[in-house]
């Protein structure tokens, strides 16, 4: 049997986010309080983020919650580089549970939990807490147990409380291992120990683009998450996979389409950036088709070559010459340590790429879901102004039927209206604002994780040529001895 | 080093092979005789071999000429040699395979018709490559066709061979077409035949201990070559998908840094270069594969195959002659026939030998042959692995250091 690759030589799947970022603490007064998203490798701030004003309603809990933990809270000042702004950087580690028989199994359990890849160990580890102006965590290191439904449920929290104003929530991973794009990778993904690898990959990845995002790192039920010891079983989460939620987003889309909202566009960045987009997740969902097909090719590679370095290895045992008998032998060896070196380049080609991509064609849609969100939001607005409208000229005809109860209903639902027209053009600015401010996040991101990934990519490349050039090397004087 | 610019064109083959082309066999050239194939014209369905002859020997009349000849002329020349009971004794040198452009044909013409769904750039990108491709599998046929020729041309009987002398001298067609249906099923029964009679023969303890060997090594290695062509085969054609995977990544790479308004775009860019350059460097790996080892195998597949056949007609005439000594007991005992008994007794005897004194210095000459041949494919092969791993090493690191400044 072929021996699995798992963990691989070399440091691949754990590939961590290492972003530094600042919170800020949430004040009772709703000024907008600036925060800046610090790289490491930057050397000030680069961005001003504002808070926006209604932060107080999402963070009610934790408002509570801070103020009771962290006696020291500092205003952060919005001018420049502040020495005062230190990092919090929780940083997740996944580590698979192989052992499924941790939770009691009741007889109405879903069907549908695997064997193997089901629960997972995650050990946290938020590094400087103290120095931290901003008590998250209770402790400085933790380790957890999840199910994979966890996860997903997680993500349909925060999915509902935050996609619609603007946010672009990570996705979860999907439940299945087959990719979104139809290429069949062959029968070796099925195996478990694969399987549990990909899907622990997955989940880690996911889990630190959430803590990541300064706002969801925030959201009570993200710390929850993190570090209780019991979390309350998520309910019907087998509808709200991964993909359940993008075919929520995508419904949604599809609805406002429908609608033909023929939206009057004062802002041509709003235009600009969903062509952006557009464009962005075709060409991606061509490279990950590609790139899933190179991880194919290249596992396929491996096996023929492992295949071929026995046969050779036959040859080299019925050649009755016996030096060329042993040059044979060599040449078998050879292509044995090669055909290991193409599966490790399969590991990389996916790991470090085609996983990449395929997280980006996934959050991109949730991009677009948010786009699409504003263009409701929008509609809303204008429905609004029609209602008042509507109510107004209704409110004019009972002037003259001289009907005063009627009157007075109407002059009040004059004012209700008045009211939601008012507040839809709130909501619209503030959504507008919010994915203003979440697509330059998105974005920065988006820019150091491809620098990153291409970077360890090609460098894995540079490996296996190395070692290409050390094992022919080590075989043309065997080739040059046959006499 | 590799330079900047690497070969654009459809160039598959390496550069030792432009000189006297890929000899898998190590053949002293002799100056008396020389043969090659110094052209060859693909049309639609058929391929025309330029044959170019030097010589001193006195039976031509010029001491160089040229002829056009096509496969099935080798082929006629061959099964020539098969026939010739004279030659009984010799490895026939196998004939060359069949042009084969079919898959080739195949793809240019999926390509010709999916023209419309791809881009202007991806279009003449793949139009190039598969011309390429087109050439290797032209320039390989040539090679093979090439082998065998001057296989006859250095063995010291078959050189002198007058069919030999007419392929290679009458500027005329030789009028020889291809078997026809009713030849084609007699050659099937032949085989049936022979391969029945293969076994009964083979089954015959052999008194001489080199060729009872020979018979059980020549068994077992072709075996083994067979699959060991098959399985490199099968790694190649991997290879070659994996090369084209990564000129489609390069593409949409490419694509992807003009659209983008970021600093990655940069990234993007430089990295759909490299890929570019990488993946022609794949596809000569997989190129110099098949010619250094595919080949290499399959041509020893054949070479087997015909030193087997040699031994069967040893074996056959070594029953024939057991059975002649039989009848010839038989025939004294009866005292009935006893001439006619003892003449073909000596003819069996006669034959008997001739081909088992020819077969041992043609097995032995086998032997060195192949070890000559693997030693010289197996280390330009690993030269070849060794350049093209350097070239792209190269590549990548001096990638990788202009994106590492730029971070």
């Amino acid at each position: 049997s072929r021996k699995q690759l798992v963990p691989p030589s070399v440091d691949l799947p754990r590939f961590l986010f290492r972003l530094c970022f600042q919170l800020s603490p949430t004040s009772p007064e709703p000024a907008s309080l600036p925060a800046e998203d610090i790289s490491t490798n930057s050397n000030g701030p680069k961005q001003e983020i504002l808070l926006d004003d209604d932060q107080e309603d999402l963070f009610a809990e934790a408002t509570e919650e801070v103020s009771l933990d962290s006696p020291e809270r500092e205003p952060i000042l919005s001018d420049g580089p502040s020495p005062a702004i230190t990092p919090v950087t929780p940083t997740v580690i996944i580590t698979p549970r192989v052992d499924a028989s941790m939770f009691d199994r009741s007889p109405d359990e879903d069907e549908e939990a695997e064997e193997n890849g089901d629960t997972f160990d995650l050990q946290i580890m938020v590094s400087d807490p103290e120095k931290t102006s901003l008590n998250l965590f209770n402790r400085n290191e933790f380790t957890v147990k999840r199910r994979f439904s966890d996860f997903l449920g997680l993500h349909s929290k925060l999915a509902s409380k935050y996609l619609h104003i603007g946010y672009i929530v990570p996705p979860a991973p999907e439940k299945s291992i087959v990719g979104m794009t139809k290429v069949k990778v062959g029968k070796e993904d099925l195996s478990s120990a694969e399987f549990v690898e990909k899907r622990r990959s997955a989940l880690e990845r996911y889990l630190m683009r959430t803590v990541n995002h300064p706002a969801l790192l925030k959201d009570p039920d993200v710390i929850q998450f993190l570090e209780s010891t019991e979390l309350p079983r998520a309910v019907s989460t087998q509808a709200l996979s991964g993909a359940g939620i993008l075919r929520m987003v995508n419904k949604a889309a599809e609805a406002v389409n429908k609608m033909t909202i023929k939206m009057n566009e004062s802002d041509a960045w709003f235009e600009e950036k969903q062509q952006q987009f557009e464009n962005l997740d075709v060409q991606l969902r061509k490279l990950h088709a590609s790139v899933e097909s190179l991880v194919c090719h290249r596992k396929e590679l491996s096996v023929n070559t492992a295949s071929f370095a026995k046969s050779a290895a036959m040859l080299g045992n019925s050649e009755d010459h016996t030096a060329l008998s042993r040059a044979l032998s060599q040449l078998a060896e050879v292509e044995e340590k090669i055909d290991q070196l193409h599966q490790e380049q399969a590991y990389a080609d996916f790991y470090l790429f085609s996983e990449l991509l395929g997280d980006y064609v996934r959050l991109i849609t949730a991009v677009k879901g948010v786009f699409d969100h504003r263009m409701k939001t929008w509609s809303k607005w204008q429905d609004a102004q029609v209602m008042l409208q509507r109510k107004r000229e209704a409110e004019a005809k009972l002037q003259y039927a001289n009907k005063p109860d009627k009157l007075q209903q109407a002059k009040e639902e004059i004012k209700e209206w008045e009211a939601k027209v008012q507040q839809g053009e709130r909501d619209f600015e503030q959504i507008s604002k919010n994915i203003r401010r979440e697509v330059g996040r998105f974005e920065k991101q988006r820019v150091k994780d491809f620098k990153v990934v291409i970077i360890k990519y090609l460098e894995s490349l540079v490996h296996t040529q190395q070692q290409l050039i050390k094992y022919w090397e080590a075989f043309l004087p065997e080739a040059k001895a046959i006499a | 080093m590799m330079q900047e610019g690497l070969d654009d064109g459809p160039d598959f083959l390496s550069e030792e092979d432009r000189g006297p082309r890929a000899v898998n066999v190590d053949l002293q050239t002799d100056a008396t005789l020389q043969v090659d194939i110094s052209d060859a014209l693909s049309e639609r369905d058929k391929v025309k071999f330029t044959v170019h002859t030097k010589s001193t020997l006195p039976n031509f009349k010029q001491n160089e000429f040229s002829v056009v000849r096509q496969h099935e002329e080798f082929i006629w020349l061959h099964d020539s040699f098969v026939e010739n009971e004279e030659y009984a004794g010799f490895i026939i040198p196998p004939a060359p395979p069949r042009p084969d452009f079919d898959a080739s044909r195949e793809k240019l013409q999926k390509l010709g018709e999916g023209e419309g769904s791809m881009t202007k750039e991806e279009f003449t990108k793949m139009k190039q490559e598969l011309e390429a491709e087109y050439l290797a599998i032209f320039k390989k046929t040539v090679a093979m066709h090439e082998v065998f020729l001057c296989r006859v041309a250095a063995h010291p009987v078959l050189r002198k061979d007058l069919n030999f002398h007419v392929f290679l001298e009458y500027n005329q067609d030789l009028s020889v077409r291809g078997k026809n249906k009713k030849e084609k099923l007699e050659d099937f029964f032949k085989n049936v035949v022979k391969s029945a009679d293969g076994v009964i023969v083979s089954g015959v303890k052999d008194v001489d201990d080199f060729f009872e060997h020979e018979k059980t090594f020549l068994l077992e290695y072709h075996n083994r070559v067979k699959d060991a062509s098959a399985k490199s085969d099968r790694m190649i054609r991997s290879h070659k998908s994996a090369a084209d995977d990564i000129n489609r990544i390069a593409s949409t790479l490419y694509t992807l840094g003009t659209q983008d308004s970021t600093d990655v775009c940069k990234f993007f860019l430089k990295v759909s270069e490299l890929f570019e350059k990488t993946r022609k460097i794949e596809a000569r790996v997989a190129a110099d594969e098949d010619l250094k080892l595919a080949d290499l195998l399959k041509y020893y597949l054949r070479e087997s195959q015909a030193a087997k056949d040699l031994l069967y007609r040893r074996g056959r005439a070594l029953v024939d002659y057991e059975n002649a000594n039989k009848a010839l007991d038989k025939a004294r005992a009866k005292n009935k026939d006893v001439l006619q008994a003892e003449t073909t007794q000596q003819v069996c005897c006669q034959k008997f030998e001739k081909i088992s004194e020819s077969a041992k210095q043609e097995l032995i000459d086998f032997k060195t042959r192949r070890v000559a041949a693997f030693r010289k494919n197996l280390v330009e092969l690993a030269e070849l692995e060794l350049k093209h791993a350097k070239g792209n090493l190269q590549l990548l690191q001096s990638c990788l250091a202009v994106l590492k400044g730029d971070t």
